[in-house]
């Protein structure tokens, strides 16, 4: 039990995919102008990176490591997840349009996302067994989702406080980014990895 | 080169059963789609702007084709895509609808009370660098003119500490819009007369005591009037492509707690 819950505090607060790992900050700067645009690329990223966990830690334990090729890791993996995204994009579309409504225009953006290849990455580097993989990948995404809606929140209020002409927009974006990582950095050590 | 073809065949088995299952999603799980939606798609310019109101230019394509949305609302576009877009769908080009600007703050100095006065250079980005302004209100409209000034038909006259736009000599070039340090005039077509004159996103209660005549984010012109307006955070907006029938506008304006929705008729 105290092995999993460290597995979510580590993923969501210690090693904060965005803002520790600095993995996934493409979307993190490119949907965080609106916090309902923010929420669907979390529900996306959360789907996605859980998911591809699961059919990533197949793919390693189940076809390359019994063939020996667990430096083909890489290539198959992102081959493996951009299809994998693609077939649920079709199938939401078919079965669930209301989902594919709010979901849908997220999942082509992430499918070859840094975050989602690395959290299949270290599922392998970290040694994890497949439930714990699954968990990971969860929890790596709540903290991805953490991140973007306490940024978007930022944002939000930044757009409307005016700053200095020099530093609207992207330049105040990542000057609050990284005193947000530096804030995160605080939980640093809280968890041995 | 065992070793080789053991790598190759293992990538290339991985592609194609991946490629194989695409194809029989595709295949199978397809979903019909008006062609149509696809073909205006490709004649809007695809800069997604959100301008005609719409989530990006296939959600626009898609309101022009099941629902019937006008077709001149797309400003990047212009007269080229609307012509285009006429030609192809068998419809009268109309030109889009006059535009003009509207101030949207109704708190003049008796409805918004100030909290120090003022004595600098007299404009507004001046005024509001001082400590945020001297008005309670943090969103309001300062009074001091910048956007009378730079409206080259002065067509803006500062009446109680507040601008207000005369529609008749308005040429909507939008100066103004850019001009307001609190990015509080928009350009509203001509035709729609019920507005929320506020631009304040405090709560209700932080609103009370900066104007009487400001939006407490109540909802209810959402629940009265639906589609016309909507939220953002604290502050009612209306939705201008939105129509909205003269009866529920009024019931919209008589009980709006905050007094900030007005019937004022645009045209000249």
């Amino acid at each position: 039990m105290r092995e999993y819950l460290l597995i979510v505090i580590g993923a969501v607060l210690v090693n904060n995919f965005v803002l520790t790992r600095f993995l996934g900050i493409c979307p993190f700067l490119g949907v965080s102008r609106k916090l309902g645009t923010a929420l669907g690329m979390c529900g996306a990223v959360i789907f996605v990176m859980t998911s591809a966990s699961a059919v990533t830690w197949v793919v390693q334990h189940k076809v390359l490591i019994p063939l020996g090729l667990g430096y083909l890791q890489t290539i198959a993996f992102i081959l493996v997840i951009a299809s994998f995204v693609q077939l649920v994009d079709i199938a939401m579309k078919k079965s669930a349009p209301k989902l594919h409504g709010s979901l849908g225009i997220f999942l082509p953006l992430i499918t070859t996302n840094c975050a989602v290849l690395g959290v299949s990455v270290l599922n392998i580097q970290l040694q994890y067994s497949f439930g714990k993989a699954l968990l990971f990948g969860f929890s790596a995404s709540l903290g991805f989702a953490l991140a973007l809606i306490i940024f978007t929140g930022l944002r939000e209020r930044i757009d409307r406080a005016h700053p200095p002409r020099a530093f609207q927009g992207v330049a105040i974006a990542l000057i609050t980014a990284g005193l947000l990582s530096l804030a995160f950095m605080g939980f640093a050590g809280l968890v041995q990895p | 080169m065992t070793s080789i073809l053991m790598t190759a065949g293992t990538v290339g088995g991985i592609g194609l059963v991946c490629g194989v299952a695409l194809a029989l999603a595709a295949r199978f799980l397809a979903v019909k789609e008006d062609p149509r939606i696809a073909a205006v798609t490709e004649l809007l310019p695809g800069a997604n702007c959100g301008g005609c109101g719409y989530a990006g230019c296939a959600d626009y394509a898609r309101a022009i084709v099941v629902d019937g949305a006008a077709i001149n609302l797309c400003a990047p576009g212009g007269q080229e895509t609307l012509d285009r877009l006429a030609a192809y769908l068998g419809q009268e080009a109309e030109a889009g609808e006059k535009k003009v600007a509207l101030v949207l703050c109704g708190g003049d100095a008796g409805k918004a009370p100030r909290r120090y006065a003022y004595n600098g250079v007299a404009d507004c980005a001046a005024a509001h660098a001082v400590a945020g302004g001297d008005k309670i209100c943090a969103y309001g409209c300062l009074g001091y003119g910048s956007c009378a000034r730079v409206c080259p038909t002065g067509a803006i006259a500062i009446r109680d500490g507040l601008a207000v736009v005369d529609p008749a000599l308005c040429i909507s070039c939008g100066a103004c819009v850019k001009a307001c340090p609190r990015n509080l005039i928009q350009l509203v077509p001509v035709s729609q007369d019920v507005h929320v004159l506020c631009s304040s996103n405090d709560k209700g209660p932080v609103v009370k005591k900066a104007c009487s005549v400001g939006c407490i984010g109540c909802r209810l012109c959402v629940k009265l009037g639906g589609d016309a307006f909507e939220m953002d955070g604290f502050l009612a907006h209306r939705r201008y492509h939105e129509s909205l029938d003269e009866e529920t506008g009024d019931k919209a304006v008589d009980k709006c707690p905050g007094h900030c929705i007005v019937r004022r008729s645009l045209r000249s």
